[in-house]
């Protein structure tokens, strides 16, 4: 890796990392009661502790680790198809995820909101097992990564219709309606310290597998027969990558919902400020999906309140006005 | 080439296909072809679009699957695992590195030394001096921390050169390699492949430019997924076959001591 002056990853891993510790302060002093800063000694009651303590700590860091999982995801997703625009919304693995989630909701009548180990991972898998089909099916519709235009025309015919699906759900059953409501417009609200668990738990195996694969991401760049000539085992390969791509999404879905956008933004932000390998792009990329998330978060209990946005209406809005400046800055 | 294939002409060989059979999206390519390049030479494949070229090409370097034997330097592909084959076959394709803009040049002429690395080992002194000569070779040395995609297609094409070269693999094989080089250029690369022969390595090129492909040791003229003949450039029944294989709408022509090809005078 050859540093360049202002273009160094290291430089940029430095300041993401304190953009995340300075959201996070932030997200302890933002609340429903307004701004209020833990540290000043004006208040120091027990009550307000708890708050902090069981409340705004993990969402807060829930909200930056599910960032962080998406932000992971994109990255990998658009190096695996190629293709600057894959994200695990376009693909399919999200509504899958949520698919997954809902299907388990409807089976089991479990609250999203659980704050027990074992509801958790229950969800967890379902997610897991929602995106890895979702992904799946988008291939097999696609008949393979080859055609870029099919296989973003597959993920989208995928994404409705296993949104389709899951709102169907939501019809037959309304005693669940109004737990995955919020959850289908994606929010950092319920997240507790056993979501805080099971996201940092999905987060370190897939960002160590996907590093291992960093270079053969890096050669597949330059093309399959390239990469297949280099002797990078493009199946096995392949198909690990499909596994990190959907735990990650999957992880990030079961806690807070479909938040769309950030897998797609975060790597694109990096690859403006550096020219990383993905040795590199992908722990920045997860650092930059925690901070959006997180600042999406904080932003989303600041503007309305005493009330809250869905923070995944706010990523929406934000990340499709990126996405409009991307077409008109570039052509795609 | 009707001659057949004994065991020390294959051992002898740098690369060989024997009963080969390739079939892309359903259609049968290629069907049982027959051939033998010999080592420390620079073939090159010609013959009209779609005769199958990049298919004989790719299937000899092992990227597609196929049926029939192919060998490298006498040894079956699949005995030597797939780093051992990423270290004893270089391939540059054409037109593949689309997804590859954001990266530096000198990250991608790295990946050369993928089949030399271990997974997660960083890039040895070894490595890292056989992609500067690599980049200096070829002339791309300057632009190392430029991405791919600010590059012109000239530039980068040298950076995929580059790439191929930093491998260090005996066997090289080039699919339109000179694609969107200049004349200097052009002749950069005729030095650095008759370097790469002169040591002993192996190169087999498709070239679509025909004066170039008669710089070459030998022509495999391919058309209609078979091989119409092969043979040394400088042999006049090659040339009378380079004719026929383009519908005698080429000539070949004496110039110094070089070969130039010129469209052929209509007798109409």
């Amino acid at each position: 890796m050859n540093a360049i002056p202002g273009r160094s990853p290291w430089l940029l891993a430095g300041l993401l990392v304190l953009a995340g510790l300075a959201l996070v302060a932030l997200g302890l002093a933002v609340g429903s009661t307004g701004w209020h800063w833990p540290w000043s000694a004006d208040a120091p009651d027990t009550g307000q502790a708890a708050i902090l303590w069981e409340i705004r700590l993990p969402r807060s860091l829930g909200a930056w680790l599910a960032g962080a999982l998406l932000g992971l995801a994109g990255a990998v997703a658009q190096g695996l198809f190629r293709n600057p625009l894959a994200d695990p919304y376009l693909l399919g693995s999200a509504s899958g995820a949520s698919l997954g989630v809902a299907v388990l909701l409807a089976a089991t009548g479990l609250p999203s909101a659980a704050t027990d180990w074992l509801p958790q991972l229950g969800i967890t898998g379902a997610a897991f097992a929602g995106a890895l089909g979702g992904v799946l099916l988008t291939l097999a519709l696609a008949r393979g990564v080859q055609q870029t235009l099919r296989l973003l025309l597959a993920g989208v015919i995928v994404g409705v219709v296993l949104g389709a699906l899951s709102s169907l759900l939501l019809l037959r059953l309304p005693e669940v309606m109004r737990t995955l409501q919020g959850f289908m417009l994606g929010s950092t609200g319920f997240l507790g310290w056993s979501a805080v668990q099971v996201l940092a738990l999905s987060l370190v195996p897939a960002l160590v597998v996907a590093l291992a694969l960093a270079r053969a991401l890096d050669a597949l760049a330059l093309g399959e027969a390239t990469a297949l000539s280099l002797g990078v085992p493009l199946g096995p390969a392949r198909g690990l990558l499909v596994a990190v791509m959907a735990l990650a999404t999957g992880a990030a879905v079961a806690q807070v919902g479909l938040v769309a956008f950030v897998g797609l933004v975060a790597p694109h932000l990096v690859r403006l400020a550096a020219r990383p390998t993905h040795r590199a792009l992908l722990p920045l990329s997860a650092l930059a999906g925690g901070a959006l998330l997180l600042a999406a978060d904080v932003a989303s209990r600041w503007v309305l309140a005493p009330q809250e946005l869905p923070v995944g209406v706010l990523t929406a809005v934000l990340g499709g006005g990126y996405l409009l400046w991307l077409m008109h800055r570039r052509p795609l | 080439m009707s001659t057949a294939l004994s065991a020390p002409l294959i051992s002898a060989s740098a690369l060989s296909a024997r009963a080969l059979a390739v079939a892309r999206g359903g259609r049968p390519v290629i069907a049982g072809l027959d051939l033998a390049l010999p080592a420390g030479r620079w073939t090159a494949v010609v013959g009209p679009n779609g005769a199958g070229k990049t298919t004989l090409l790719m299937a000899l370097a092992g990227l597609l699957p196929c049926q029939g034997e192919v060998r490298w330097l006498g040894q079956l592909p699949r005995d030597l695992g797939t780093r051992g084959r990423g270290r004893l076959l270089s391939w540059l394709g054409q037109g593949e590195e689309g997804a590859a803009a954001d990266l530096l040049a000198h990250d991608v002429v790295m990946l050369g030394r993928l089949p030399h690395q271990g997974w997660l080992a960083a890039p040895s002194a070894p490595d890292r001096a056989a992609v500067e000569e690599a980049m200096r070779r070829t002339g791309c040395w300057d632009w190392r921390h430029r991405a791919l995609g600010e590059l012109s297609g000239g530039e980068r094409q040298r950076v995929l050169l580059a790439r191929a070269l930093a491998v260090q693999a005996p066997l090289l094989l080039m699919d339109e390699p000179l694609a969107h080089l200049d004349p200097p250029h052009q002749a950069d690369w005729l030095h650095l492949v008759r370097a790469h022969v002169a040591t002993g390595g192996t190169v087999v090129s498709v070239l679509h430019d025909l004066n170039m492909a008669l710089q070459a040791d030998a022509l495999v003229l391919i058309d209609q997924g078979q091989i119409h003949h092969q043979g040394a450039t400088d042999d006049p029944a090659t040339h009378r076959a380079l004719e026929a294989v383009f519908d005698q709408r080429v000539a070949v022509c004496g110039v110094d001591a070089s070969w130039v090809v010129l469209p052929a005078q209509r007798a109409r």
